[in-house]
């Protein structure tokens, strides 16, 4: 019989100690630090390290002319560019009180929907990935790229467009992008019944996320938790239906509400999402109104000296562009209020008490883009 | 509440408010010492109940340096915008509202990382996107930065 060795060991369940997660780690989803107190499994508290993909967007815009900042945008949360495009665009337009064409506003509704569904999909890829699923990685890139297809024929790129401009869009719509994207709703139909087979039912799962990570309410609105993370413990924060833009105000669709707040929850909220956006497409897809692509803009683009704010629903919750114009071609100062960076702050207060397994899915079901954290 | 009745309340509040003209939200600019009262009436008041700061920002407008406060009720759907002034490049401060909002304290580091405005009473006021060190803070007019800012 082999002889058992007793080695001096300390209590870990008692001792408090911290490790780093990120900058370099699969599950933060980008250049993430999150320096993690433990004791033992439990997550005692949290603080997040940003800055390393900092790039001054801020500071730069200062120095760039209104359609230039556009491109900068798209870079922010690069998943949801064409959305941020829009909040910059929206901006101009009622500084300048220019008004667009309604081929315009129903085309960007319908593309902005569609970046929604393939920002949705790409996070249901990377959160059944942080589940241990590698399979629906395959299959939300798979659908993923039918839509950046379609985006790829109609203006040439796949992920940062800068298809919008101030006053309408870079040029028209492929002609065969209404019966493209007809094609692709009746497909993605068919194969988002797999993601809940796949994923939705699946035991380890729910079990792994249902309860876990609670943000009640009060909490989320406090913290400024916006989007489906937001909506998922009841706040009703949809700017799409409070502040409505594009044609949002014409077309029936319903605000996702969710009572829980937890994991699951707001797993829920995106899957229902890409219905209620596969439902606003299909109301305007027929409807497109023939017209000029943009309206007549001057060659240079001066914001009369005062302050303007826009808000714009982006795919991970309400984005603001701030700006402070002197009258000159260029703001005087600009201020991107984006999702995440609010969604990040409640990361702390909700994933206390939690294994540090569960925080890799919470971290997914909050699903940040560091980019625009960084800014 | 709408925007007249809004703005009687905020004056009877406190009446040296400065009303600016701002043709998207009601605006005043608050004296930093009275700020903080302010700001725990706007969201404990029953017909006020600005519970939901959706915008925080600092500007530097060169002669003073600014704070830019969005407000929404999201029971009552009203908004507010207010603004808190120091002149002071050095040490200027302003009392913290991450105790009220708590959305504030990630946004309040950022402003005193970028634009060096102090907060008071900040349970962790660090730089958060600069590395501990940097001299100066980048989103100031006054910021020159040879290296890393190429003039065109």
């Amino acid at each position: 019989m082999k002889e058992v060795i007793n080695l001096p060991v300390k209590n870990v369940e008692e001792e408090e100690y911290h490790i780093n997660m990120g900058p370099q780690h699969p599950s933060t989803h980008g250049v993430l630090r999150l320096v993690v107190s433990l004791q033992g499994e439990i997550v005692k508290s949290l603080k997040p390290h940003c800055g390393y993909i900092h790039r001054g967007i801020e500071k730069m815009c200062e120095k760039d002319t209104y359609p230039q900042i556009i491109h900068l945008t798209d870079r922010m949360d690069y998943l949801s560019a064409h959305i941020n495009n829009h909040a910059v665009c929206l901006l101009v337009e009622n500084a300048l009180e220019v008004e667009v064409p309604e081929r315009v506003k129903y085309i960007r509704t319908i593309i902005d929907e569609l970046n929604r569904i393939a920002s949705h999909q790409l996070w249901w890829c990377s959160f059944g990935m942080d589940m241990g699923g590698l399979t629906c990685y395959f299959y939300g890139l798979r659908d993923r790229e039918k839509i950046l297809d379609i985006f790829e024929e109609s203006f040439g790129s796949r992920l940062l467009h800068s298809y919008y401009t101030p006053g309408g869009l870079m040029m028209d719509i492929h002609p065969d992008f209404q019966k493209n994207v007809k094609a692709f709703i009746k497909y993605f139909r068919k194969k988002i019944k797999d993601y809940d087979e796949l994923l939705t039912g699946n035991v380890i799962m729910q079990l792994r996320s249902k309860g876990v990570g609670y943000l009640s309410k009060e909490d989320a609105i406090s913290y400024g938790v916006t989007g489906p993370s937001g909506r998922a413990s009841g706040f009703s924060c949809d700017v799409r239906k409070h502040h409505p833009y594009g044609v949002y105000d014409k077309v029936d669709f319903n605000e996702i509400l969710g009572t829980k707040g937890d994991t699951f929850e707001r797993y829920m909220m995106r899957m229902n999402e890409m219905h209620e956006s596969m439902r606003i497409i299909e109301q305007l897809i027929d409807n497109i109104p023939a017209g000029d692509y943009t309206a007549k803009m001057k060659a240079v683009l001066k914001l009369p000296a005062g302050e303007y704010y826009q808000r714009v629903e982006a795919s991970r919750g309400e984005l603001g562009v701030y700006c402070i114009s002197d009258g000159n071609k260029t703001p005087y100062r600009m201020k991107f209020r984006s999702p995440n960076f609010s969604n990040l702050s409640a990361l702390d207060h909700i994933s206390r008490g939690v294994k540090i397994a569960d925080l890799v899915a919470i971290g997914g079901s909050l699903d940040y883009v560091i980019p625009d954290i960084d800014r | 509440m709408d925007n007249a009745a809004l703005k009687e309340r905020i004056l009877g509040l406190v009446p040296d408010a400065e009303f600016q003209e701002n043709k998207q939200f009601l605006t005043f600019i608050i004296p930093p010492a009275k700020f903080h009262d302010l700001a725990i009436r706007l969201k404990s008041d029953a017909e006020l109940q600005f519970d939901y700061l959706f915008c925080l920002s600092g500007v530097d407008m060169v002669k003073f340096l600014e704070v830019v406060y969005h407000l929404e009720s999201t029971t009552h759907k009203h908004q507010l915008v207010l603004k808190v002034r120091t002149e002071d490049r050095v040490n200027g401060a302003i009392d913290t509202v991450c105790d009220i909002w708590r959305t504030a304290e990630l946004h309040e580091r950022e402003v005193y990382d970028l634009m060096g405005i102090r907060f008071n009473n900040h349970p962790d006021l660090r730089r958060f996107f600069l590395e501990e060190g940097w001299i100066g803070h980048p989103l100031r007019k006054d910021y020159v930065d040879e290296v890393n800012i190429v003039e065109l």
